[in-house]
């Protein structure tokens, strides 16, 4: 063998390869639809390092149990489906490593303060309507696409786009809203996603809308039932952080800003 | 159920807590001038409300507590249930307590002040 070979055949004999090891996966189980009962089933699941808690809940309905609930579709973290509670924290299961987790059981629930449809699967009504209703979209009378001239930039600087830019990156996974206190009380909270996209159209230069979506969110319902916990940014997936975008909206109907 | 917008009602609060803490400290402070038991002796008591800037200053922080009190109480009740009757309750049933409150309250204030106690 030569010397270039050897040193080949050294290099595979040195790659580890990680060893499979099996970790305990509780999926809450439940249909409102039949009764108002809650179980746990439990399934043993083999795992690499780089097994997802989406991979593991997959694996058993591939093989294990077909009729597990479970809401996905990316499997990258973008479009904001498998929010779940995984080990009583609101996270993606597609963007949460079962090693990472660091324990043999992991316990997976829907999210709180969102009605279950079945299992893993929740509705998302309610933060769908409060989303439109903050008008989620650039607002102003003239257009970029102009019929006689073709198309018109409206131009910004970088500085204006850092304005918003982290608001743009939200996903609508419901993370944040599950996380939120007032929104376990308040039925009729707007919640932090709203209140975050709020900010992120009213921060942006080339909208128009500031005063209407002002006069949405003040109200008894509004932006003043946020109590700053926080857990809405600590659990965000994407860095959003719903709770300053909240502050900074206070600070335009304090008068702070114009 | 809106009287005033949120923003302004929440400014009332926010700027009553301030004013609140700010005549407690000087409540406080006027207390410190004698020793603790003398300044809860009946005379003392009677005395104070009787030095006319003094029982400004206790009017003022009854209506400033009251009403960042009963607002603070608003706001936790309609967070506990919603619904447009409760609200509305909620929200009419803590004005007329506020009222109440701050007109018992002026009354004793000016009661005592005139000496009429
Ligand atoms: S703000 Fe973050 S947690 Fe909330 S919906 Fe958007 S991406 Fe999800
Ligand atoms: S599957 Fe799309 S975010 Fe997880």
């Amino acid at each position: 063998m030569s010397e270039l070979n050897q040193e080949i055949s050294q290099e595979k004999s040195q790659t580890v390869l990680s060893p499979t090891k099996s970790v305990k996966l509780r999926i809450s189980r439940s249909n409102p639809e039949v009764n108002s009962e809650e179980r746990f089933d439990e399934f043993v699941i083999p795992v690499e390092k780089y097994t997802t808690v989406l991979d593991a809940i997959l694996n058993v309905k591939s093989h294990l149990d077909h009729s597990v609930a479970v809401r996905y579709s990316c499997r990258q973290a973008s479009c904001g489906s498998c929010g779940m509670k995984i080990n009583g924290k609101p996270a993606l299961a597609c963007f949460t490593k079962v090693v990472e987790l660091n324990t043999d059981t992991i316990t997976v629930e829907p999210m709180d303060n969102f009605p279950i449809v079945r299992d893993l699967a929740v509705n998302f009504t309610r933060m769908f309507n409060n989303h439109k209703k903050i008008m989620p979209y650039v607002v102003r009378e003239d257009s970029e696409i102009k019929p006689d001239t073709g198309v018109k930039e409206i131009l910004q600087t970088p500085e204006d786009v850092d304005k918003y830019i982290q608001f743009s990156s939200c996903i609508k996974c419901g993370l944040c809203n599950s996380a939120c206190p007032t929104m376990a009380m308040d039925t009729s909270f707007v919640g932090p996603q709203a209140l975050a996209q709020a900010y992120r159209y009213i921060a942006d230069t080339r909208d128009k809308g500031k005063d209407n979506r002002l006069k949405i969110i003040d109200d008894s319902h509004g932006i003043w039932r946020c109590h700053f916990a926080g857990s809405c940014s600590q659990v965000c997936p994407k860095g959003v952080d719903p709770a300053m975008g909240i502050q900074l909206l206070r600070s335009y109907l304090l008068g702070l800003r114009d | 159920m809106m009287i005033l917008r949120e923003s302004i009602v929440m400014k009332i609060h926010y700027g009553t807590a301030l004013g609140a803490v700010f005549l407690t400290v000087i409540h406080i402070l006027m207390r410190m001038t004698q020793d603790f038991h003398e300044s809860l002796q009946y005379e003392n008591v009677i005395a104070n409300y009787q030095m006319i800037g003094y029982a400004i200053m206790l009017e003022l922080l009854l209506i400033l507590i009251s009403v960042h009190g009963f607002n603070g109480l608003r706001v936790i009740l309609l967070e506990m249930r919603q619904g447009p009757t409760y609200e509305k309750a909620v929200t009419y049933g803590c004005i007329a307590s506020m009222a109440i409150l701050i007109a018992y309250g002026s009354r004793t204030i000016i009661m005592t002040s005139m000496g009429m106690v």
